[in-house]
């Protein structure tokens, strides 16, 4: 990690009570976000990496257990009076989430909610702020952007709502930038344009970005660093042209080649993981990976493999086994 | 009516479908879903069937099982028109064609334990013997990976996404067909269990000799079971070809369009920034010739004043274009 250090996240825990007992939803995440940096955080559903976000934005549930330190730009996020945070997310955290709708208003017009927030955070004036929204609906790409304002939320397809939220969560010149799936629900070519369209911002505004996503093909490209989660931990953290060149977690490995790959023949059968995540409310003894994978050996039933790094620092996994040389043959 | 001319692909096709046209009114509108689509799936193929969302590839599915009757043109399945059938001659029909959804929790009904949502469609065939019944629901739940003893007596939501879309995939099974539409099996799913469902179609497809209609908004998902592929915008066939072929060679800017926007698992394979094609127009009032070009680069004057039709562009390959890449 190069730059200076944004955000960093240490030992978080996040428990949820369930009727069927505590759920451990992230389970000891340390991690680091450099300003201007990319950092992309890779998992299947249920492994915590929303979780993991909302803990970030200290958003999480009511009943949220939340243990840890988030250190964001030398403040302690855990420790911060509730006012003070609500001044500090839309202003320099902030956040777009997989469906737009979450994060906007259905009653209220475009440009009611573009103008609220910078209002609300920049203290602009009318006409300033207007002409703000104006700019800013411009910059993510929507056309007619003066007409806009007075439209409301419904009135725009999937993707043109999500370049609105982008808008709204730019509005303020964020410092980090907390993406979560942002493209999972859109279609593929507006997909590429909506991640083009957080590059380009990115970069005009150095601002660092959290990248959240189950699909590695969206991290490969566009992240400096890469963490893969499982069963609510980080099993593997590595600047993402190593990850790609040599993965070491089997689980990293086996996720890689489950997909479907475009140079592939027809009726190639897909290297699966059998089996499933296990149950968050019935923690595993050892590695949470080790009934799905194909280089268990018994001490990886027993012992939970802490995650440390390899012949660089930067790239740290939790195996006991981790895959020395890299099959070329499956990427 | 506008034509699109069909490419016939071979004498044994199973399902030959011709001309369809799908459009239902909004308010005081129509909307084009399905404008003139013509298909052959020979017997024994996977024809992948892909196009994002709104494009009409759902309702072309739905239009060929009938679960929604076309506006015009004819689906003929084994030779038989299924849009001049009725009541008991088209239920006898359906017994040959099945259909598998994207969402497999919602297409389970929550009261009702395993065992008796897979036998159900024994029940309404008329299989009265319930012991035979019985029989034929183990068969096909060992078939599709599952443990029968553990698995009839519970309810839905007791099982993953992944299982239950095992369990969708058994109750299409029962009744041994031979045509199955699959629209987006896998969507809802996670990497590592869409592996494993599109591992258990593809044993299931040569293990029952089925035929499949492939439905997919996932352009490596598709190409990863399918032998041909359409690809479908606006309500119309852009391209149909070998899958190999389509993905390497494609024809139509759309297809080429949409294979660029994939991204891939490889972080020197740098994202070309996309240029800016904008959105789909609404099916409500597609554009005039080309539906594509108010958003392809090559598009011109004639791309506007006249609709292309699907011409061969190499062997097996077809695309409604004007200004083909090949």
């Amino acid at each position: 990690m190069t730059g200076n250090t944004l955000l960093s996240v240490e030992d978080v825990v996040v428990d949820l009570p369930t009727p069927r007992g505590n759920l451990r939803a992230v389970d000891h995440v340390d991690l680091t976000v450099g300003a201007g940096q990319t950092l992309g955080v890779v998992g299947e559903s249920g492994c915590g990496k929303t979780m993991l976000s909302r803990a970030i934005l200290q958003l999480l549930p009511k009943k949220a257990k939340l243990s840890g330190r988030v250190m964001f730009d030398g403040q302690d996020l855990l420790q911060l009076p509730p006012e003070k945070l609500r001044k500090l997310r839309g202003r320099s955290l902030a956040v777009v989430f997989q469906d737009p709708m979450t994060s906007l208003n259905p009653v209220l017009t475009i440009g009611t909610q573009l103008i609220e927030t910078l209002q609300e955070h920049l203290e602009l004036n009318d006409a300033t702020a207007t002409r703000r929204s104006v700019e800013l609906l411009a910059a993510v790409g929507i056309p007619a952007p003066e007409q806009r304002l007075a439209q409301y939320p419904h009135q725009l397809s999937g993707g043109m709502r999500q370049r609105v939220a982008i808008a709204i969560a730019l509005s303020c010149e964020p410092k980090l930038l907390i993406a979560d799936e942002p493209t999972t629900a859109l279609d593929v070519t507006i997909q590429a344009q909506i991640l083009d369209l957080l590059a380009r911002e990115q970069r005009r505004r150095h601002m660092a970005m959290i990248l959240i996503t189950h699909d590695l093909g969206v991290v490969a490209g566009r992240t400096d660093e890469v963490a893969v989660m499982y069963a609510g931990r980080v099993v593997e953290r590595a600047p993402t042209p190593a990850l790609f060149k040599k993965m070491r977690m089997p689980y990293t490995e086996a996720l890689l080649a489950a997909l479907p790959k475009l140079d592939a023949a027809p009726h190639t059968p897909l290297p699966a993981i059998s089996g499933r995540p296990p149950d968050p409310t019935r923690p595993l003894q050892g590695c949470s990976f080790s009934p799905r994978c194909r280089y268990a050996m018994s001490r990886c039933q027993r012992e939970k493999p802490g995650l440390e790094a390899a012949e660089t620092s930067a790239h740290q996994f939790a195996c006991f086994h981790p895959i020395e040389t890299h099959a070329d043959a499956n990427v | 009516m506008m034509l699109q001319s069909a490419p016939s692909i071979s004498p044994d096709a199973l399902l030959d479908v011709d001309n369809l046209v799908v459009e239902y009114p909004v308010g005081a509108k129509i909307v084009h879903a399905v404008s003139g689509v013509s298909l052959q799936i020979a017997r024994g193929e996977t024809l992948g069937l892909v196009g994002e969302s709104g494009c009409g590839k759902s309702t072309l599915g739905r239009a060929v099982l009938q679960l929604r009757r076309p506006t015009a043109g004819r689906v003929l399945f084994d030779g038989h028109d299924l849009t001049t059938m009725q009541g008991d001659a088209l239920r006898q029909m359906r017994r040959r064609v099945q259909l598998i959804f994207q969402d497999p929790i919602a297409s389970l009904n929550p009261r009702r334990k395993i065992g008796d949502i897979v036998a159900e469609p024994l029940v309404i065939a008329g299989v009265k013997d319930p012991e035979k019944r019985e029989r034929l629901v183990h068969e096909v739940l060992s078939a599709v990976g599952l443990d029968p003893t553990l698995v009839v007596g519970r309810l839905p939501h007791e099982f993953s996404g992944g299982q239950c879309q095992r369990i969708c995939i058994a109750r299409a099974l029962i009744l041994n067909p031979e045509f199955i539409v699959c629209d987006e099996p896998v969507s809802a799913l996670d990497v590592s269990i869409r592996a494993q469902i599109l591992n258990l179609l593809e044993e299931m497809k040569g293990r029952f000799g089925l035929t499949l209609l492939f439905i997919a908004h996932d352009l490596a998902v598709v190409k990863a079971v399918s032998d041909r592929v359409a690809v479908m915008y606006l309500g119309r066939l852009c391209e149909v070809g070998p899958s190999e072929q389509l993905f390497a060679r494609p024809a139509h800017p759309y297809t080429a369009l949409l294979i660029e926007a994939i991204p891939v698992p490889d972080p020197d394979v740098r994202p070309t920034e996309t240029v800016p094609v904008g959105e789909p127009p609404s099916p409500i009032a597609p554009p005039s010739g080309c539906r594509f070009r108010t958003r392809c680069p090559r598009a011109d004057q004639r791309c506007s004043d006249e609709m292309p039709e699907l011409r061969a562009v190499a062997p097996g390959q077809f695309a409604a274009c004007h200004h083909p890449l090949v």
